[in-house]
């Protein structure tokens, strides 16, 4: 694993692993919720605050290092960065986590994410007129070329994209309803949940309103969720020291192209096929030098159902216009070629704007989820244009 | 001059975007165009990505296109817009594409690759954005 430009991999690991309870109304602020999901990161690494020298959120976060770490006791930070592209970026702070370990500007990097999505001053599905001009979901969105027209939510802003799919491959709603049950199935048995002890039926999915015509039912949209959840950072040498069997981030990678637009990415020629994802793909497996074949779960950011699909054509596990194939075939189930998003994902679990996704990934590998793949040894994790592999250290 | 039914939002006017939303409150269609190499672009930018060039012509287009992708918006609702919110993604003619609205067919009617053309519609504070209709074949 030499190849150039992976000079952090295998170098750092996930030592720590920590979450509120996911909610519709939490009642304190994305402060109080931070503070109490890197506490718990930090309890689950064996590590206290006075270890902490690095930080990394996204642009959109509205916790500043400044009250978190007045709140922490982190006594000095060395590195502190932010990942811009709103969920799209949500697994570069892996990267961004990865790189300032393995560089030596910090030994000890805390990722986190607080949200109120559901019971904050706006819920984040909202229909509103945005005041700025781009910045609606962190300077991802060209907001300026759609509020005139009435496409004001993340769901109408991903559905040019997911009809010219349905279009291009004969995709039907009922071929994401088949994804909406296993993802449901998969929260039905996690206690954390949304969708605990709630699965659905295809007809479920069918009788749900639509959100967007024709692509978007209500039961294909990840659940507005308030909550945080913080992961731990550091050497992979240091984590073997640990409480848990250290995570070791293998490969990191964003991949943003030209023209590219996070929600509203409609200036690609080809809406059909996520070429963030083709590329991210190419970055993750070719340039770390791992095998496609050698993932034994999958963690892929599903805000509606059709964009998970898409990046799982685009990472290269089917055949564009193939995802429904696998979906139905069960590939996606345990026990199935590809076990994906295990905790019910953003639609069955919540929507902790991506991140959640890494927890579950940790799980995995620790061999503690609840719906456990067994013996799994590597773990892909992503959104649409960051992601990461981790395997059992 | 205002209309006190016209509730669609006014657009957002930046340095970057303004010569498109004046030529949009005088019902003319406009992009982008670099001087030196030709590309049109939207949406608008500074500097032709392709060639490098800041020089840039803004050119009135035909207006006329196909319907590359389309969404019929129902939830959640803005009281600004009357729902369903049909709202589609066109290619126009000279080869840029723009997100609008469809006005004057049924949700059921509409199909991507559909020929359409630019009519204008008001907005709350007096301005006007481009919408399109089809066009009979």
């Amino acid at each position: 694993m030499t190849s150039p430009g992976a000079g952090f991999a295998g170098q750092t690991a996930v030592a720590g692993i920590g979450a509120t309870e996911f909610s519709r109304a939490a009642g304190r602020s994305e402060l109080r919720l931070a503070c109490e999901s890197v506490t718990s990161a930090l309890a689950d690494a064996g590590l206290t605050a006075a270890d902490v020298d690095g930080l990394v959120s996204y642009t959109i976060d509205p916790v500043s290092e400044t009250e978190l770490v007045r709140s922490m006791g982190f006594p000095e930070i060395t590195f502190s960065s932010r990942v811009p592209y709103g969920g799209g970026g949500s697994m570069g702070v892996l990267l961004h986590a990865a790189a300032a370990v393995a560089a030596g500007a910090a030994d000890v990097v805390v990722a986190y994410r607080a949200i109120k999505a559901r019971s904050g001053p706006v819920r984040f599905g909202a229909a509103q007129i945005s005041r700025g001009q781009n910045d609606v979901h962190s300077g991802t969105t060209s907001a300026q070329w759609c509020t005139p027209f009435g496409v004001l939510t993340p769901a109408s802003w991903m559905a040019f994209n997911s009809t010219r799919y349905m279009h291009a491959y004969g995709v039907t709603s009922e071929d994401f309803g088949r994804a909406v049950v296993q993802l449901r199935d998969y929260a039905a048995t996690n206690p954390a949940a949304w969708g605990y002890e709630r699965p659905i039926t295809l007809a479920d999915h069918q009788a749900s309103r639509w959100i967007v015509e024709p692509c978007i039912h209500l039961l294909d949209c990840c659940q507005q969720t308030d909550g945080s959840v913080a992961l731990v950072i550091t050497r992979a040498d240091r984590a073997r020291d640990l409480p848990h069997r250290p995570v070791v981030i293998a490969a990191a990678a964003g991949a943003g192209l030209f023209e590219q637009e996070i929600a509203t990415d409609f200036y690609r020629r080809d809406l059909a096929v996520m070429d963030g994802s083709v590329a991210l793909g190419k970055q993750l497996f070719d340039r770390f030098g791992i095998r496609r074949e050698d993932i034994d779960a999958a963690m892929i950011y599903d805000a509606f159902t059709p964009i998970f699909l898409m990046q799982l054509e685009g990472l290269g596990f089917c055949g564009l216009g193939e995802a429904k194939d696998i979906v139905a075939a069960g590939d996606l189930a345990i026990g199935g070629r590809l076990p994906c998003n295990t905790n019910g994902g953003l639609i069955g679990e919540g929507y902790i704007h991506g991140l959640n996704l890494a927890l579950e990934a940790t799980r995995q590998l620790r061999g503690s989820a609840v719906n456990q793949v067994k013996d799994a040894e590597a773990v892909l994790v992503t959104s649409s244009r960051t992601g990461a592999i981790l395997t059992a250290g | 001059m205002t209309d006190s039914a016209v509730t669609r939002p006014d657009p957002m006017v930046t340095q970057d975007n303004e010569f498109f939303w004046e030529a949009a409150a005088h019902h003319r269609l406009v992009a982008q165009r670099c001087t030196r190499c030709h590309v049109f672009r939207h949406p608008p930018r500074p500097r032709c990505p392709h060639c490098g060039s800041f020089e840039t012509d803004v050119v009135e287009l035909s207006g006329r296109g196909a319907v590359y992708s389309w969404a019929v918006l129902h939830h959640p609702q803005n009281p600004a817009f009357d729902y369903p919110v049909k709202a589609a993604l066109i290619d126009l003619e000279e080869g840029v594409r723009i997100v609008s609205n469809l006005v004057g067919v049924e949700p059921g009617e509409i199909e991507i690759g559909m020929p359409v053309s630019v009519i204008f519609v008001p907005t709350a504070g007096g301005n006007a954005v481009p919408v399109f209709e089809a066009v009979t074949r």
